[in-house]
């Protein structure tokens, strides 16, 4: 239905052709974004409901004292589920470590917290189908699990800053929403993210199109393809400073896909954006030392960095 | 009456404290509104997540922005 809207304004109100690069940019570009709004609407206001279930407080309680491996992988779940915001994740890090949730474990909840969040999944699910969300959800906890043991490995406590151990935490008990509450929150919720990101998406989305349309097609396999060994840490590299914009990069990333870019550095790159992010180091480093702070970042980056060989050797 | 709201000066706690002051002009009450950015005091709190707003000691709300008449409710 909306194929035919997109075909009905670029063919017939517009009058460009389908067999010009004009006509397939433009006609991508409006299938695209009609698709990704509905998409985003529906999917934001769902996932805004699911997480109103699980506050970081209830996340911290069911984290409190659990051992390495099974702990890591219940944090990178409910990494998914826990609402996070990194202008939070000062006050998020020193409840879960101060309530007893272990070093490595709380790393594993800050890994896959930021980078399996709601507009990244439904961009990769809109444009790249439902095989390689699931591929980047289960590569994305496979990374905040082994970033999260590795680190709780290394007994790395002493690098944390001193205050944080001393800190006293209070024990609140925040009022539950009833279920008109939930809905009209994640109503609200859904239109501020929308007005936030929308430019993003539709930019993306345009830059998509262009891609589409006016790039050769196997353009990129001869500098980004499996035969360059340093397409994976340079995708990473470009991936850090674009500042977890998911939004504005998924679509660009998915053309790049059609031009020979393979899904391994495709994976590694959409996760440099969405789990590396300069601001969240600079908040990160109130709790953390600058030591923690790279060893923290550096672990991500070579897990990150090893999904994207893996892929690329595999598939 | 005291009120305190809790976060580290990001876009969504400058939000929060605006539609505080709103509410309380609205309300034509004499009352006291204060940022707290010290991350010891918000945590005596147990908040984790900001920016919170802290009436008369008590917890009101963490991790989202109220609107002025949800405020306004409890202020009254």
């Amino acid at each position: 239905m909306i194929k035919n809207f997109a075909d009905y304004i670029v063919y017939s109100v517009v009058g460009a052709s389908p067999e010009t690069r004009f006509g397939t940019a433009l006609n991508f570009f409006i299938y695209d974004s009609i698709k990704i709004f509905i998409l985003l609407s529906v999917i934001i206001f769902l996932v805004a409901i699911v997480r109103s279930y699980f506050p970081p407080e209830r996340t911290r309680r069911i984290l409190s004292h659990k051992r390495e491996y099974i702990g890591n992988a219940l944090a990178g779940l409910l990494g998914i589920v826990t609402p996070f915001c990194s202008c939070s994740a000062v006050p998020l890090f020193i409840g879960f470590v101060e309530s007893g949730v272990p070093l490595g474990v709380t790393f594993s909840f800050l890994v896959s917290s930021p980078m399996i969040n709601e507009v990244a999944l439904v961009l990769l699910l809109g444009l790249f189908g439902w095989k390689v969300a699931l591929l980047y959800i289960s590569t994305g906890l496979v990374v905040s699990v082994i970033s999260g043991i590795v680190i709780g490995k290394m007994r790395m406590e002493r690098y944390v800053q001193d205050y944080v151990y001393q800190t006293k935490v209070g024990n609140i008990e925040i009022a539950q929403q009833n279920f008109r509450e939930k809905i009209e929150y994640a109503r609200d919720y859904t239109r501020d993210l929308l007005k936030r990101i929308w430019p993003y998406v539709l930019i993306g989305i345009g830059v998509g199109g262009f891609i589409h349309g006016y790039v050769p097609s196997d353009f990129l396999l001869k500098y980004a393809g499996p035969g360059n060994p340093f397409a994976v840490p340079v995708a990473v590299l470009i991936g850090v400073p674009l500042y977890s914009n998911a939004a504005g990069t998924i679509p660009i990333v998915q053309a790049l896909m059609g031009k020979g870019m393979p899904i391994g550095t495709v994976l590694a790159f959409m996760m440099a954006v969405t789990a590396l992010s300069f601001p969240e180091a600079v908040i990160l480093k109130n709790v953390l030392k600058m030591r923690l702070l790279l060893i923290f970042f550096g672990i991500v980056a070579a897990a990150i960095i090893g999904v994207g060989y893996l892929f690329n050797s595999v598939l | 009456m005291k009120i305190e709201v809790l976060g580290m000066g990001c876009t969504n706690c400058n939000k929060l404290y605006q539609n505080v002051v709103e509410a309380v002009k609205l309300s034509g009450k004499e009352i006291e509104v204060t940022k707290v950015e010290d991350i010891k005091k918000m945590m005596s709190y147990g908040v984790l997540s900001t920016p919170a707003l802290v009436i008369n000691g008590v917890v009101k709300v963490a991790g989202k922005v109220p609107k002025t008449e949800e405020i306004k409710v409890w202020i009254k």
